[in-house]
């Protein structure tokens, strides 16, 4: 195909100029570049935060923010992937923690060290208010923590922004971690459940269908009643 | 301003006026012999001529698709003459990949004494677990049991399924569901605790479990985050594939040879166990399907495992998820989860009819779609991608504004990025490469033919038979990663290893030349080649 054809724009990928298709994903801009990814790809569909990228348009003092396998190219991007980020993490056993805020600053004590500056709301792709879990985090308020980190992917931008030196989303899955362990309304049903099981109230139920037939087991597949949607 | 061209819209015209109208209709579910009828008629796994059977190893004579036959009957990246005796590193248990199952395997390993390295392909987590939106299945539910759910997975598997394993999924379920709360993984629940739970395809019950739809991100990112917290008992090495298993002179597992993705360097590491958990194969891209997989899912444990002689099964079958994203062009094959149809969005044509159940199993769902766009009826794209449209309005008209953003904020986002509101406007969908049904035989207890080398997840094979429900997934990788992990640990601890050695090399190229085979395939390919050759 010609250059017409395919229509081609410019784009700078660590600085050196390349001509790849409008429309293309930054991802596959960079393979029909010519680039064989092994860092900086990982689901290639926005859940996993292995492709965060930095760009800039030329012209435009502004500095953007994406992931290469979610973000359509422009013509005269400049852009570079930040693979890796050297962001600190607690370690800790979650089995003995206590979900209250002296755990937050006790694992995280920068976590207190947050200047509201919000550079790394500006800097999520995944749209998410940090500067607000960060606030909700220093008021030891966990469970609004946990609720509006939820979406984060751990890609590394907020804390590669900060100007406090925070590592935002380790601090978020502590939080969303003590909140499912210990601040979640716990659920009767499933515990009830598992004592049926352990007391082997389906054993023989289940005995009797891994020992029938084929024809058996279509009849009884047959014959079951679906309970409706909601 | 909408992301749809005109002609789209047009059609979009029409699936609003219809929307009143089917609110209030329920498509019919087809009988057991309609779907038999649709299947053979029209889904990939009955186009003959894709298919063919692999001419070396234990099973000989197995039909599976081209592209998979093809590195299956590869090349080894090391000769036999690779120098075992100086290991990189020793370990009781080896876990291959570190996606879901391989994590959880470490965990309940490490938890029974084991001292454990965990070799994965890109970074931990970058796998098809973290991408899983839909939900968990587990019979926890007054109304359901454990039983109602085998005979689900086993009808949704065309009764071929291995019994031994469907018990197990079963009966494990609500324990692993405890575990992930435990492990403080945060489900979708009502004030007073009780469960969230949906409908998928082929349940008689709802008991769909999700958080939010980044169910996969969910478990994924609390796994990880465990396993980062045991180490060093759990060692994490990354971008260091699995490039050919080891076994000793007594055919026991005894290790794998990794490569360093980024050096190339290549290096032994001894284990008296190995757990084999590198997922799926959906980068292979058979028959030209766009896949939903992660960007290493090149079914690498099926070349590795079957090397030393671990039997294969269910191969010839490929799920192929019915709702994958046809428009835009950027998003191709990305899917669409299941939980849209589950919270109530029903499939139309171009004219806004209806003309399948939404919650028949995959296979015959997709099998209707690509019928549907035979037939003339699907909505072509400018790109000349067909489709039918998922109605995804439908959901906040049943359940109250909001509820998509509530539910489906993954979706929502994904689309929003091209212009498209999916809580206004309808999503075009036709059928993506999604899952590998079938793979490594596995035993109840997490073994294969091969001692000491366990397996779990979707490398695995017998589960699901040959078709696997939504949710039925993300369960099995934890209750045969956890059964996988416990096990290895426990043959650990007896095991009395030989002297390592790669003779199964010297036979399988012996095999391949006997069997006339000449190939310049060098496998596992551990990733696709996406870059433009010119
Ligand atoms: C988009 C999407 C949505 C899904 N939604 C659902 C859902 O809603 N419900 C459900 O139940 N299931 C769902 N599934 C299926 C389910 O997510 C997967 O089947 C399951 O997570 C597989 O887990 P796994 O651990 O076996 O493999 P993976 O999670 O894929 O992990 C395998 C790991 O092994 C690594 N690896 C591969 N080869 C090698 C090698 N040679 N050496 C070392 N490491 C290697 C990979 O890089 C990866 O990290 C979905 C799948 C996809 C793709
Ligand atoms: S960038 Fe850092 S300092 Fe600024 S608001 Fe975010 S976390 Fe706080
Ligand atoms: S919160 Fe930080 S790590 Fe999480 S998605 Fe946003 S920028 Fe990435
Ligand atoms: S590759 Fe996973 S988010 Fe882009």
């Amino acid at each position: 195909m010609t250059e017409q054809q395919e229509n081609l724009i410019p784009v700078f990928i660590m600085g050196k100029q390349y001509m790849v298709p409008a429309g293309l994903t930054i991802m596959k801009a960079m393979e029909y570049a010519g680039y064989k990814l092994v860092r900086g790809a990982g689901c290639r569909g926005g859940f996993c935060g292995a492709c965060a990228t930095v760009y800039r348009i030329q012209g435009d003092p502004k500095l953007y923010f994406g992931l290469a396998c979610q973000t359509v190219v422009q013509p005269n991007m400049y852009l570079a992937q930040l693979p890796f980020f050297p962001a600190r993490r607690a370690t800790y056993n979650t089995t003995q923690l206590e979900p209250t805020p002296t755990t937050l600053f006790g694992l995280y004590p920068e976590l207190l060290r947050c200047l509201g500056c919000g550079t790394c709301t500006k800097a999520c792709p995944q749209q998410i208010d940090v500067r607000a879990y960060m606030a909700a985090g220093m008021r030891g308020d966990i469970a609004r923590m946990a609720d509006l980190s939820f979406d984060c992917i751990m890609c590394g931008l907020c804390a590669a922004r900060c100007p406090a030196e925070e590592a935002q989303y380790n601090i978020a899955i502590l939080a969303r971690r003590l909140y499912g362990r210990y601040l979640a309304p716990r659920s009767k049903h499933l515990e009830d459940r598992l004592e049926e099981i352990r007391n082997g109230k389906f054993d023989a139920e289940i005995q009797a269908l891994k020992n029938m037939s084929v024809d058996e087991l279509k009849a009884r597949y047959r014959a079951r009643d679906i309970e409706p949607g909601d | 301003m909408s992301g749809y061209p005109p002609e789209m819209q047009e059609s979009i015209r029409l699936v609003e006026a219809t929307r009143p109208r089917r609110l209030k209709e329920t498509f019919p579910t087809m009988t057991l012999e309609e779907r038999e009828a649709i299947l053979k008629a029209y889904h990939p796994d009955y186009k003959d001529e894709t298919f063919r059977a692999i001419r070396v190893g234990v099973s000989k004579g197995q039909r599976m698709p081209l592209e998979l036959a093809d590195i299956v009957e590869g090349r080894p990246h090391i000769g036999p003459d690779f120098d075992l005796s100086d290991p990189i590193a020793e370990t009781d248990v080896l876990v291959i990949g570190g996606g879901g199952a391989g994590v959880s395997a470490a965990l309940l390993a490490q938890e029974n004494g084991a001292k454990v390295i965990l070799v994965t392909k890109l970074r931990l987590g970058d796998a098809n677990t973290m991408m899983a939106q839909g939900g968990i299945q587990a019979a926890d539910r007054p109304n359901d049991s454990p039983a109602i759910h085998y005979l689900d997975v086993i009808g949704g598997g065309h009764f071929t399924n291995i019994p031994e394993l469907v018990e197990a999924l079963v009966t494990d379920a609500p324990f692993v569901i405890q575990w992930l709360e435990e492990l403080g993984m945060m489900f979708d629940k009502e004030p007073d605790g009780t469960m969230v739970e949906a409908h998928g395809g082929g349940t008689s019950r709802r008991r769909m479990h999700s958080a939010r739809d980044y169910t996969g991100a969910e478990i994924m990112r609390v796994l990880r985050d465990e396993a980062r917290n045991r180490e060093p008992d759990i060692t994490v090495i990354e971008f260091s594939p699995a490039i050919e298993l080891v076994l000793d002179d007594k055919r026991q597992i005894a290790g794998a040879v990794v490569m360093n993705l980024e050096t190339g360097a290549k290096g032994y590491i001894k284990a008296k166990a190995v757990i084999l958990a590198t997922g799926g194969g959906g980068r292979l891209h058979y028959q030209g399907f766009p896949t939903t997989n992660h960007y290493g899912a090149t079914a690498d444990g099926v070349v590795l495992a079957y090397r030393v002689g671990a039997p294969l099964g269910y191969l010839e079958s490929m799920q192929y998820h019915p709702t994958g994203a046809a428009f835009p062009e950027q998003i191709l094959g990305l899917l669409v989860t299941e939980k849209v149809r589950g919270l109530g969005a029903q499939v139309v044509n171009k004219y806004g009819d209806q003309f399948v159940y939404p919650l028949e199993p995959r296979d015959v769902e997709s099998a209707a779609f690509i019928r549907e766009c035979a037939r003339g009826n699907g909505v072509v794209t400018p790109t000349g991608q067909p489709g039918v449209w998922l109605d995804s309005p439908m959901i906040d008209i049943i359940h109250g504004p909001g509820t998509i953003q509530r539910a489906l904020p993954a979706m929502v986002r994904q689309f929003a990025r091209f212009g498209i509101d999916i809580t206004k406007e309808p999503m075009l969908v036709y059928p993506t490469l999604h899952y590998q049904n079938g793979g490594v035989r596995l035993k109840a207890d997490g073994s294969t033919e091969i001692p000491g080398l366990y397996i779990a997840g979707e490398v695995s094979a017998g589960v699901h038979g040959h078709n696997r429900l939504m949710g039925n997934s993300l369960l099995e990788i934890l209750v045969f990663g956890r059964r996988s992990g416990r096990s290895a640990a426990l043959w650990a601890h007896q095991a009395r290893p030989g002297t390592p050695t790669l003779a199964h090399l010297e036979k399988w190229n012996r095999e391949l030349e006997e069997m006339g085979v000449d190939t310049e395939v060098v496998s596992p390919i551990l990733l696709p080649d996406y870059t433009r050759h010119q």
